[in-house]
């Protein structure tokens, strides 16, 4: 395949990642901006998504659109269900202090993952996709259910942004975030909102690892990678800022498919991490957080 | 006599809000001057910027003739000036010794003072009265002797110039009455700056005053001079504070 | 307050370190060969307790301090042929340098932002040796011969593979980094990292260059641990890559919470613990990182203190 082509099918693979990768990301980012808080378990949440869509599908048997709509449905809920659980038995009784915060959700990682050790197996498992129809392009022949993938990411973040900036649960978030204090004297329960945005976060992730799995494959460890790159891009957009975060989701999910594709992806994950440390150490507003006066 | 601090067009902006706008300052060694002002004057500001803790946006500071304006505040400190906080900030969770121990360690490293650790620790308590006190958590302690560890502290670091953030506030009568002879004593041997609100002490205290408004200093003078001086009175009224 | 004769207090520690020795003769041969294991992670953890405990700053990344002492001694010996002594002194040498980057880099940041740094900068360690596999062995790691693990002081070899000897240089290191954190926790400088600790704007207030304190801390933290690593790998014969990996900067931090932080003989206590659980655990399933995670939640909900801390509480707080 001559070069074009293969930047091509580069941009189109980078593209997918994006659309992962601002999904996972968002949650991660809704999670600090709301809570102040840190949640390093966010990757272990992406696994269970993908994990508990390969029971779900596995469980339903069928056509496989029909076990992937059940996993869509249902795997998200659950794993919501288990951010809500954590939130309300470990994270409220620290009182969101952040250090704390951090080494409990660092438990929580360990916990999720080698529960699903214990219980799912070592072994890396496919998801059939819903649907195989490949595209045919004049130089190589593409994914149908990639495109769908973007296509999807893309509608469930319009829906958040919507959600987020048009209705009356997205403005109490934004009021919780802007101000804590304030929103409690308004009478918005912020314990509810907390509760809420967790598991949020969570179900996004996990919404992103059910579309991904079709492609990948499920395996308990494969919420480390998500982790550090939604770290990547949080950081990169500036924690707490919406558009920052989709932007930078692009420029990362792009750069990091083009990259891995030409060089060798371990290079190209340590350049980015450094370059992120530094961006941390030097500008830590990122890119479009207002700077610290 | 030259002044020991002099700020000469210090400016501080927030923002778009000039919390110290274009300031010239001076004391002279010895001195007991107050800096009097409603709320949001910028005094804490200015103060802050004469310790380092904030950097200035513009002017210059200058301590004992030399230009302190790009120097971090730990070496002012070691220069000679030391800062007790408008918000009490002991160590809450180290005994008022231990709390004491640290300047006195840092005097003692610098040779600004003689002697042992312990001496040093023991008379700093004692001349605010906190002698008895040494070995108890310093947020156990009661407010006001809260307030008064930040004195002894303050004290410790064998300053040149001390500043008091508004050393009375929540202090009963009686700590008040006890508190106006310690800054008398301890001018004898340092020049005191005090930022404060109650005016009764203000005025028993001062060799002279600096009034705040605004960012600006809006009259300076002897206690009696700024008793009668009209604009000041306007500035007070016209805040709402007494 | 110091009123504790000091008589006392390293009494207290060389008793330790006599019991340690003690055990060298009475311990059955399994534990008898864990126990340098041990010591060896103990004092990783005290160089761990001197940033987090003493001074307050949380460190997700110290495992790239280890992994430094680890390859620095490691590689010396497998790439250069170099003898234990230098070999060590190249483990602490890029210890030192690492800590000193990383320490002028991550403390302009505070905090969170602190611990994602630090994490982060260890990732990229992790990643490197990964990289650079021709040289490190990568995922495979490199065994040390043994005929390069013999410290030859002159007068006298020391077959650093013989169980007794490796005990004993292990008891050594911990012995001498237990001592020397007992006297700086002691000292005007212990005193001032306590201080930043608690409020590093007053401290700053009262004249300390809180910066310098801190880098000073972070260096010999940073060197501590890489001591550790430069004598695991030489006592151990074994460099790998796992040693890199977030899981050893973990791990440090749950030894410290759990003996209790802020004290000079809690990361002995909570390695001690922590291991022999993760010993017994992992001998029933290879999930037992479970019990990680599940020791982390517990502790910082219920017991932040650690064993060691709770203790200093009831009785009156002489223990250091």
């Amino acid at each position: 395949m001559a070069f074009g082509p293969h930047l091509l099918l580069a941009v189109l693979e980078g593209l997918v990642s994006a659309a992962v990768l601002a999904l996972t990301a968002l949650g991660l980012s809704l999670v600090f901006g709301v809570m102040r808080i840190v949640n390093v378990a966010h990757g272990e949440f992406f696994m269970l998504g993908a994990v508990l869509a390969w029971a779900v599908s596995n469980a339903l048997g069928g056509h496989p659109a029909l076990g992937f709509a059940g996993a869509l449905l249902v795997a998200p809920l659950l794993v919501g269900a288990a951010a809500w659980l954590s939130e309300r038995l470990v994270l409220r009784r620290l009182n969101y202090e952040p250090e704390a915060t951090i080494v409990a959700t660092i438990g929580l990682l360990y916990i999720i993952q080698q529960l699903a050790l214990s219980f799912y197996g070592p072994e890396a498992r496919p998801v059939a996709p819903p649907f195989s129809y490949r595209i045919l392009l004049p130089w190589f022949g593409y994914s149908g259910y990639k495109l769908f993938v973007v296509a999807a990411s893309a509608a469930i973040l319009l829906g958040a942004w919507l959600v987020l900036t048009r209705t009356r649960i997205g403005l109490v978030m934004r009021a919780t975030q802007y101000d804590r204090e304030i929103a409690q004297a308004f009478a918005i329960p912020v314990d509810r909102v907390y509760a809420g945005v967790f598991a949020l976060g969570a179900v996004l992730a996990a919404l992103a690892a059910v579309l991904i799995v079709p492609i990948s494959q499920a395996h308990y460890l494969m919420g480390q990678d998500p982790l550090l790159m939604s770290f990547i891009v949080v950081i990169i957009g500036g924690l707490g800022s919406l558009r920052g975060t989709m932007v930078a989701a692009l420029l990362i999910g792009l750069s990091d498919g083009i990259v891995s594709m030409f060089f060798s992806p371990t290079l190209a994950r340590m350049i980015a991490t450094l370059l992120v440390a530094l961006v941390l150490v030097f500008r830590p507003q990122g890119l479009f957080g207002t700077a610290p006066r | 006599m030259t002044p020991l601090l002099t700020t000469r067009g210090l400016t501080r902006s927030f923002g778009g809000l000039r919390a110290v706008d274009g300031v010239d300052f001076a004391v002279l060694p010895g001195e007991i001057r107050a800096i009097i002002g409603p709320n949001g004057a910028g005094k804490t500001t200015f103060v802050s910027l004469v310790c380092g803790r904030i950097l200035p946006s513009s002017g210059a500071i200058l301590f004992d003739g030399e230009d302190i304006t790009d120097m971090p505040a730990h070496r002012r400190v070691r220069l000679g000036i030391a800062y007790t906080f408008q918000i009490t900030s002991v160590y809450a969770n180290l005994s008022a010794y231990d709390n004491v121990a640290l300047p006195v360690q840092r005097t003692l490293a610098d040779g600004r003072a003689k002697g042992a650790l312990h001496a040093g620790v023991m008379e700093a308590l004692a001349r605010v009265g906190l002698a008895d006190r040494a070995a108890m958590p310093a947020g156990q302690l009661a407010y006001g002797h809260q307030r008064l560890l930040e004195v002894a502290m303050g004290l410790a670091l064998k300053p040149r110039l001390l500043v008091l953030d508004e050393p009375t506030q929540g202090l009963s009568d009686a700590e008040i009455d006890d508190f106006i002879p310690l800054v008398r004593e301890i001018a004898r041997t340092a020049t005191v700056l005090i930022i404060e609100h109650n005016i009764p002490v203000v005025m028993q205290l001062a060799d002279r005053i600096t009034v705040f408004e605004a960012g600006r200093i809006l009259a300076e003078g002897t206690p009696e001079q700024i008793r009668r001086n009209v604009a000041v009175q306007e500035a007070y009224l016209g805040s709402g504070h007494g | 307050m110091n009123e504790t004769p000091p008589a006392r207090l390293y009494g207290l520690h060389l008793a330790v370190v006599l019991a340690l020795f003690g055990l060298n003769f009475v311990l059955p041969d399994y534990h008898q060969g864990l126990f340098p294991r041990i010591m060896v992670l103990a004092t990783f953890a005290m160089g761990y307790n001197l940033l987090f405990g003493y001074c307050g700053l949380l460190s997700l990344g110290h495992a790239m301090f280890f992994a430094a002492g680890l390859y620095g001694a490691g590689l010396a010996v497998a790439h250069l042929g170099w003898a234990v002594p230098a070999a060590f002194a190249a483990g602490l040498a890029c210890g030192a340098l690492l800590s000193l980057a990383v320490g002028v880099l991550a403390l302009r940041t505070s905090g969170v932002a602190f611990m994602i740094v630090t994490m982060m900068f260890s990732q990229v360690l992790a990643l490197a040796i990964l990289y650079f596999a021709p040289w490190t062995g990568g995922d495979q790691g490199l065994v040390l011969p043994q005929q390069a693990r013999v410290l030859n002081l002159g007068f006298a070899a020391f077959d650093l593979t013989h169980p007794a000897v490796r005990y004993m240089a292990a008891l050594f290191l911990f012995a001498v980094v237990l001592l020397v954190t007992l006297a700086i926790v002691r000292s005007p400088w212990g005193r001032v990292l306590v201080a930043i600790r608690e409020n590093e704007e007053r401290t700053r207030m009262l004249g300390y260059d809180t910066f310098a304190s801190k880098l000073a801390a972070v260096v010999v933290s940073g060197v501590v641990c890489a001591a550790a690593g430069a004598a695991w790998a030489l006592l151990f014969g074994y460099v790998g890559a796992n040693f890199a990996s977030v899981q050893y900067s973990i791990l440090p931090l749950l030894w410290v919470l759990m003996g209790g932080a802020a004290t000079t003989l809690g990361p002995l206590v909570g390695t001690l613990a922590m291991y022999y659980v993760i010993d017994i655990a992992s001998s029933h399933t290879s999930a037992w990182l479970l019990i990680v995670g599940v020791a982390l939640v517990l502790l910082v909900l219920f017991f932040p203190k650690g064993i060691l801390g709770a203790l200093r509480r009831r009785w009156p707080g002489w223990l250091p």
